[in-house]
């Protein structure tokens, strides 16, 4: 394990260094001087006390649903749906807040986050229902559902949560027992980064450790083998993995509202469950790795902000700097898998291997 | 080998066609496609093709005459296929020369292949599910797609075929036996005039695979060839102009399908002593070059050979002492009816007791791959009746798919066993060290007990499965070609597990592709020929016959 975690750092640290390098390319194609924008960069990111609680805030909700997406995926499941999970838990934490009115911050702030979970989990189950009845894969599912739930916000805002004066289209800002405390005085570092901090652990032990993280690993890994030498029940497990991706993801969402925004606006989440893609990736998908990614993306975002303002740089620039990001590492990892495959090819089992070559051919 | 004649290598018994030696010896390469004479389409000569360590076609020689249909045969990994894909141009032959009409050529691709006017229809279809037929038939073409001038295209070519399809049919929406005709005018659109179908009849019911049958003869007798990939030796002589046989990757048999009888053929494939010894008698006439090859051979006794001795010196099995034993595994009645609808088992009973190996001998899609699964509690049946120990092990034969997580470690792949049943915490440690231990005793080279699994071999892998399916001492295993894509030393080891588990009293059901491997381990034989099963004596013959269908055992006529 220690071995994975190195290596992990490894590429964490290789990764922040190509990311910078491809923000020097695309500063210099844009005709922006590098220098005075990448310091404007690392101010904003970890240049001061400030900046380094703006990129800890940043990195929370990105973290969750990293999490999120990194167990589907183990899983074998392509969820890409942490983005509209995410929404609907802040929307259901929204509106059992206000259900809740005045009830004491260690009743609230519990129940809220819970019901974020549970919503997301809920919007998960609806992908997993639909790829168990009609076998429509989870890519496309999540993908519609994320879309549903970007205007079912945009609803709620302007309908049945927007702020009594209905003039914006938001809802009233949370009242202080809901909103989670900070733990550093005097920045935004809220509680939930403590959240993070032990899920991740315990998913990462959960995974490791116990039977059902291993089955769920094991499906993930060649589900006709799970269920054929190991009796895993599939399906069972499956389902169990999106719900499970879902609540962190809707769990992302409603420490977002009770941590930093303190409200449900129309556009919430800027990408946090698409990022979270590339989050969980170039993690490996390894939960403790999701907390270091995580952050390099957080300060990426922190630090673009800081660009924009100081450098005059479009803070867009940056998205392409993450995209970059997740082409390399898809195109990484395939290299490795391809090239440790052949190895397997050529030495074994020719027919099977002539036919894979065969239909790709003919 | 080029400057040899091809036809007069090892064309064993070719005592066919008018003017046998014509074709290949003459500079024909002028001849135009269409040229009357007895040019064969397809030929090919010494072609020997090595996967590892493993010979999978080895001096082989096929040659198919314009207008005919060519049955080519042989057991199950005798390279019927693998010869047929040197042709189609997916696989690149080691050695040996492929002539098409009379030309050497080197068929790099399908691609190359198909412009050379041979096609193929594989095994498993190469259709897109969700396009139609049309689109399906215009894949792999250039320019445009007009999918009115693709419609019309597949109703042209299907008519002039003489076979019903609806170019506007969805290919998932259709039933096989018509996406089958739709990979064959797949084929002809693109003015083929050598089809190869490999096992076309394998997935058909027996109506539509007469239908077929007939279709080939038409389709030949218009001066087309086909060549006929097939285990079944009813089908072969019922359509075949000449046969072919491979044994092991060599031609053993080549004749006009109406001086061969079944038996003939049944004593190619399997490898008749006697017939054998008189196939290589005749050989003696030609070139010295292959003379030396076959001394060479009965100087170096084959792997079945070997086993074959060691059948001999192996002690009878403790079941064979008391056939009082207990029968562990048993199935009642057992039917079963896939997906699609086909029956694939019929009524079958079986008892496996304990302490003895019980073989199953069968061609493929006989029906064992379900008894297998079934007995080995991975399948339900559809009607009948199964006891089975809760102790069982199962080692599939695509160990890849169904066995191992190549991605992961070892101990997680020993770890999978009971993985189903675990709670709480995952014994890691122990785990690890009983891994170890495994290896060890099991004989699997590796690194150690977290390697991933995808960087050992092929043998080392299969140890692993065996020995973790026989680590807790189950009372019944459940094996299917144990010894499938193994070098010789793999093959021995996963054997002796094998028979290690019977003394120690377990009950083993084995299905093997080879017979010899049947015969060779089992105390009790039976065949399984479409969907029944017979119990047989355990001799060669009549093991031979009841799997091929070529004796009616009993019930089935």
């Amino acid at each position: 394990m220690t071995r994975t975690l190195t290596d992990g750092a490894l590429r964490v640290v290789l990764f922040a260094v190509v990311a910078l390098v491809v923000l020097s390319g695309v500063l210099l194609l844009t005709g922006h001087a590098p220098g005075p924008a990448l310091a404007a960069l690392a101010r904003g990111s970890v240049g001061s006390g400030f900046a380094l609680s703006s990129t800890v805030v940043r990195a929370v909700p990105l973290a969750l649903a990293g999490l999120a997406v990194a167990l589907a995926f183990r899983a074998g499941l392509l969820n890409i749906g942490a983005e509209g999970q995410l929404l609907l838990g802040a929307g259901v934490a929204t509106a059992v807040g206000v259900a809740l009115g005045s009830a004491p911050a260690v009743l609230a702030l519990p129940v809220m986050l819970l019901a974020g979970a549970l919503a997301g989990a809920a919007w998960a189950w609806i992908a997993a229902e639909l790829r168990r009845r009609f076998g429509v894969l989870e890519v496309i599912s999540t993908i519609m559902l994320n879309f549903i739930a970007i205007s079912m916000v945009g609803w709620v805002v302007r309908g049945p949560l927007q702020e009594p004066t209905r003039i914006y289209p938001q809802s009233s800002t949370l009242p202080l027992s809901q909103q989670l405390p900070m733990i550093i005085p005097g920045t935004r570092v809220h509680l939930g980064v403590l959240l993070v901090l032990v899920l991740s652990a315990g998913l990462w032990w959960w995974l490791r450790s116990t039977a059902s993280g291993f089955r769920l690993r094991a499906v993930g890994s060649n589900p006709l083998a799970a269920a054929s030498a190991g009796g895993i029940s599939v399906s069972r497990t499956t389902l169990g993995a999106f719900l499970l991706s879902g609540a962190l993801a809707g769990l992302a969402g409603s420490v977002e509202l009770t941590g930093v925004t303190y409200a449900l606006y129309e556009n919430f989440s800027p990408g946090y469950g698409y990022t979270a893609i590339a989050v969980a990736l170039l993690a490996r998908l390894n939960p403790l790795a999701v907390l270091l990614t995580a952050l390099m993306f957080g300060a990426l975002e922190a630090g673009a902000s800081a660009m924009q303002r100081d450098a005059a740089v479009p803070s867009v620039v940056v998205s392409v700097v993450e995209a970059a990001l997740i082409l390399m590492v898809v195109a990484a990892d395939r290299w490795q898998s391809t090239r440790t495959t052949n190895v397997v090819v050529t030495t074994d089992d020719a027919d099977g291997a002539t036919v894979a070559a065969g239909a790709g051919r003919a | 080998m080029s400057e040899r004649d091809p036809d007069a290598g090892k064309a064993n018994l070719r005592r066919a066609r008018e003017q046998p030696d014509a074709a290949g010896s003459d500079a024909s390469s002028g001849i135009p496609f269409d040229s009357p004479t007895n040019v064969p389409v397809l030929s090919l000569a010494g072609i020997t093709r090595r996967f590892g360590s493993v010979v999978a076609l080895d001096d082989a020689h096929f040659t198919v005459q314009p207008g005919t249909v060519h049955a080519l045969l042989g057991e199950n990994g005798a390279g019927k296929t693998t010869l047929m894909r040197v042709a189609f141009g997916l696989l690149t032959p080691d050695r040996g020369t492929i002539r098409v009409r009379g030309t050497d050529t080197a068929v790099a691709s399908p691609a190359t292949a198909l412009s050379l006017g041979i096609g193929m229809v594989h095994q498993h279809f190469t259709l897109v599910p969700a396009m139609t037929v049309a689109e399906n038939v215009a894949l792999g073409g250039h320019g445009r797609f007009d999918p009115q001038a693709a419609a019309t295209r597949v109703r042209e070519v299907a008519e002039d075929a003489g076979l019903s399809l609806d170019p506007y049919a969805r290919v998932e929406s259709l039933p096989v036996g018509a996406q089958q005709r739709c990979e064959i005018v797949k084929a002809l659109a693109r003015d083929v005039q050598l089809l190869i179908l490999d096992e076309p009849t394998a997935v058909l019911a027996p109506q539509e695979a007469s239908e077929l049958l007939q279709w080939m003869r038409r389709y030949a007798d218009r001066g087309h060839a086909v060549v006929l990939i097939t285990h079944k030796l009813r089908d072969a002589l019922a359509v075949a102009d000449d046969v072919t046989v491979l044994r092991r990757g060599r031609t053993v048999l080549t004749a006009a399908a109406r001086d061969t009888t079944q038996e003939q053929l049944r004593a190619a494939m399997l490898g008749d002593v006697t017939r054998r010894a008189g196939a290589e008698k005749d050989d003696g006439k030609n070139d010295g070059k292959d003379q030396g090859k076959e001394d060479a051979e009965r100087a170096a006794p084959t792997r079945t050979a070997d086993s074959a001795t060691a059948v001999a010196a192996t002690a009878k099995s403790p079941a064979a002492k008391s056939p009082a034993a207990a029968t562990v595994l048993s199935a009642r009645h057992v039917t079963y009816r896939d997906t699609r609808g086909t029956t694939r088992l019929r009524d079958v009973s079986l008892d496996v007791r304990a302490g003895e190996i019980v073989g199953i001998a069968a061609v493929e899609g006989a029906g064992h791959h379900e008894l297998l699964r079934i007995l080995a509690g991975r399948l339900e049946p559809t009607g009948g009746s199964v006891t089975r120990p809760v102790r069982i092990g199962f080692v599939p034969e695509d160990r890849h798919r169904d066995a191992l997580m190549l991605d992961a470690p070892l101990d997680e792949n020993i770890a999978l066993r009971d993985a189903g049943l675990r709670r709480g915490r995952m014994p890691w440690a122990a785990i690890r060290a009983q891994t170890t231990a495994l290896l060890h005793a099991r004989d699997v080279r590796a690194a150690g007990a977290q390697v991933l699994t995808r960087t050992l071999s092929g043998g080392n892998q299969q140890k692993l499965v065996l020995g973790r399916e026989l680590a807790d001492d189950p009372q019944a295993v459940v094996v299917e070609n144990p010894s499938r894509g193994l070098d010789f030393n793999a093959t021995a080891a996963v054997q002796e597990a094998l028979r290690d588990a019977r003394a120690a009293g377990a009950a083993v059901l084995l299905y093997s592709s080879d017979l010899d491997e049947v015969l060779m381990l089992s105390d009790r034989v039976f065949a399984l020929f479409d969907g029944r099963l017979v119990e047989t004596v355990h001799d060669r013959d009549a093991v031979g016959r009841a799997m091929l269908g070529t004796v009616p055992a009993g019930a089935h006529a």
